[in-house]
């Protein structure tokens, strides 16, 4: 069941320079129990997608295409409405999030209150506690208060205070980044399996392709306000469609890496953006129309969508 | 290769006060040992790595090896010189030839100063040029030296008009333009794009070569560590508990908790990525470190010595509950007294007292129920008794050992950890 279904998606805000294009055209769509990674680079625009999908834009940002939540068409009001509900988020700094000056219990209960009023004070520590519970953290916690928990355990706190909401979607913003490598692998473990027990659909927002090898179903490479590629974790990482994935891959450093690599130039400014496709001026394998014409989206037989001239030839746009 | 720096049985403690009220009573004051009777040997010329997660005193000790953080305990040799213990203003000349690079390149820089003057800025400080034509022309070759061409137009740039990578070899030109011996870079490219990390890896190799530097480099990431170091020293708790070869870390770590990191780094391959098992918990309170061996808590194969007390079981205890859920805990905790309490037991024995309604023997049937449920986990190879006197539970523990950093069994490094030398 497709549960966040996006289409033309388009973010801007204006700046003393222009308007900035941060999200321009963007397709993505998650079922049920899937996880697709969003990465991209630093002003990719990947941050401000999910911020459009929940609704957290800042002022003066504008927002258009279509978005339907579980077929229903909603809008960025709509989302703000449903965001907590039906559509949860995990943010990169647990330490922030949380109140220090309210026990963790009082965190649930303030957030049930608001979410589901009717629900009697027994019923609301016994979801607390069950959230906590898958999650990892013990129920000889539950008094205490934010200071009294390590980073790890403040994200985890923070899962289960999305969760315990039962939303359909969940948005984590590089939910790891903040945190040590041990720690950052029990957390995607964790948000692995339960997105299996609650058959939540998770966008994961990272700019960590390992993060996204050991997490995700499906991927989407964002550049420069557009997705470039999107498909299948495997197919993806093994071979990759889009030159900018494929340098992106080259570049990136792991324990198997014996020589370096890196991609010149730099991603470019989202006032004035390269003409053409936006990879243009950093792309090896540039060809003279890549320039002139914005490269079509075209739908590999693997399912994957790519687009680039390279690949645009060949098969039909949707 | 001789020696640049030598540091011996280094601390580096804090002192943490607590409130108006406890400086009064002298009570509730904490002492965090950042660096804890480190022994280190740099070589001209070597880059060494300082791994470990945060709170493992890596950035703590690269600080201390510049004299940024006065030295507690033990001695920091630089080429000759003691700097533990020296004067700022000692210490002052022998910072042109030690330099520091930080994590954020971002924050590095003052955003109102352009990088010809930020560059040459270091130049002005220690007095090094004749005039405004010299610091220029030693600017204009620094920039040409990190791969800021043309240099003249980025001799006015400003910091906003630079990428994240681009300002990093800015501040690695104001660390080089002084000829240094020694750089300690914290997290040089842990904030930069994926695309742009190897170019300033390469960047700081090819430094190295050109100018004679020794680095040691701190960091979290053993991926960046493998390509750009010699040596590597894994750091837990203010201690170096592995130190090796690149080649000996990466091909035959000893220490549980190396062999943890290397498993934890991710993949970026999903046919190859598997469900790891990682270690529980994370680094804990360097205020109240673990008895024994600090690892110990989360180490898969501690055993006897390692130093288990009171608090283990605590820790123990709370992960039964959270797999049995509520209710078990609602029933479990009851029979004790003061279950939270156990987090502060001293080492040796613990005396468990039984809650209101409840009895000793209640608390035996918990801990063997414990024990009965999970006898694999390395706690009970910790506990050595468990029976009742004077109505209480007294709960046995072997004695902790600390373990030293010994050389590796049949092998070129240096490991701290019982497994490999039992005493």
């Amino acid at each position: 069941m497709t549960v966040l279904d996006v289409r033309g998606l388009r973010v801007w805000y204006g700046s003393s320079r222009g308007p900035v294009r941060a999200v321009d055209g963007v397709d993505l769509a998650i079922g049920a129990g899937e996880v697709v990674g969003l990465v991209g680079e630093s002003g990719s625009g990947k941050s401000t997608l999910g911020k459009g999908l929940l609704g957290l834009l800042p002022d003066g940002a504008q927002m258009d295409g279509d978005v339907t939540l579980r077929g229903e068409p909603v809008d960025a009001r709509e989302l703000r409405r449903r965001r907590g509900s039906e559509v949860g988020l995990v943010f990169q700094e647990p330490m922030t999030r949380l109140d220090p000056l309210m026990r963790i219990s009082e965190h649930f209960t303030e957030l049930l209150k608001v979410h589901d009023p009717g629900v009697s004070k027994a019923q609301r520590e016994k979801r607390a506690l069950a959230a906590l519970r898958d999650v990892g953290i013990p129920p000889s916690r539950y008094q205490q208060y934010p200071h009294e928990f390590s980073g790890g355990m403040r994200q985890r706190i923070m899962v289960a205070l999305t969760l315990v909401l039962r939303p359909a979607l969940v948005i984590a913003d590089e939910p790891t980044t903040a945190l040590d490598v041990l720690v950052e692998g029990q957390i995607l473990a964790m948000l692995s399996e339960l997105r299996v027990t609650y058959q939540m659909a998770l966008l994961l927002i990272t700019h960590d392709l390992g993060v996204v090898a050991e997490t995700c179903d499906r991927v989407a490479v964002m550049y420069a306000g557009r997705i470039v590629e999107q498909g299948d974790v495997r197919t993806v990482f093994r071979d990759p469609s889009h030159p900018y994935t494929r340098e992106l891959l080259r570049s990136t450093i792991s324990l198997a890496t014996s020589e370096l690599h890196s991609i010149g130039g730099a991603p470019p400014d989202l006032v004035d953006p390269p003409s053409g496709c936006r990879f243009h001026p950093r792309c090896p394998d540039v060809m003279p129309i890549c320039s002139s014409q914005d490269p079509l989206t075209s739908r590999l037989a693997d399912g994957r969508r790519v687009e680039c001239w390279l690949r645009g030839s060949r098969v039909d746009a949707r | 290769m001789s020696t640049l720096v030598e540091v011996s049985k280094l601390s580096v403690h804090f002192t943490l006060r607590g409130g108006a009220l406890s400086r009064l009573t002298g009570r509730g004051s904490a002492v965090v040992r950042a660096v804890d009777g480190v022994d280190l040997t740099l070589r001209r010329g070597e880059v060494l790595g300082l791994v470990g997660e945060s709170g493992s005193g890596k950035t703590t000790l690269g600080r201390a090896l510049l004299g940024l953080v006065p030295a507690t305990a033990g001695s920091i040799r630089f080429d000759g010189t003691e700097l533990a213990g020296l004067p700022e203003r000692r210490i002052r000349p022998l910072r042109r030839r030690m330099q520091m690079v930080f994590q954020d390149p971002h924050a590095a820089l003052n955003p109102a100063m352009d990088l010809g003057t930020a560059i040459g800025h270091p130049l002005k400080i220690h007095k090094l040029t004749s005039g405004e034509a010299e610091t220029r022309t030693r600017v204009l070759e620094a920039l040409e030296l990190v791969g800021l061409a043309p240099a003249e137009r980025y001799y006015s740039a400003y910091p906003s008009d630079l990428s994240g990578g681009q300002k990093q070899r800015a501040v690695l030109a104001r660390a080089a333009i002084l000829d240094p011996s020694l750089i300690v870079a914290d997290e040089p490219v842990s904030m930069l794009d994926m695309s742009v990390r190897a170019r300033t890896i390469e960047l700081m190799a090819s430094l190295r070569d050109r100018l004679d530097l020794t680095y040691v480099y701190i960091t979290h990431d053993l991926a960046t560590a493998k390509l750009f170091c010699d040596r590597i020293a894994i750091m837990y708790l203010g201690r170096i508990v592995e130190i090796g070869s690149v080649a000996s870390i990466f091909e035959q770590p000893r220490h549980p908790y190396t062999k943890a990191l290397l498993k934890a780094v991710p993949v970026p391959d999903p046919s190859r990525s598997a469900p790891r098992d990682l270690p529980r918990g994370e680094i804990p309170d360097a205020s109240r470190p673990p008895a024994g061996c600090a690892f110990h808590p989360r180490c898969p194969v501690a055993f006897e010595p390692c130093g288990w007390t009171g608090r283990d079981l605590r820790a123990h205890l709370e992960d039964r509950w959270t797999r049995l859920g509520a209710s078990a805990y609602e029933q479990e905790s009851r029979v004790f007294a003061d279950f939270p309490d156990l987090e502060f037991s001293p080492v040796g024995d613990v005396v468990v007292a039984p809650g209101r309604l409840h009895t000793a023997s209640d608390v035996l049937t918990v801990l063997n129920d414990a024990r009965a449920d999970a006898p694999d986990d390395p706690l009970w190879r910790g506990v050595t008794s468990m029976s009742v006197r004077d109505g209480k539970v007294v709960v046995g523990f072997a004695s902790p050992v600390e373990p030293r950093l010994l050389p590796s069994p049949g092998g070129s490094g240096h490991v701290a950890c019982h497994l490999h030398h039992p005493s």
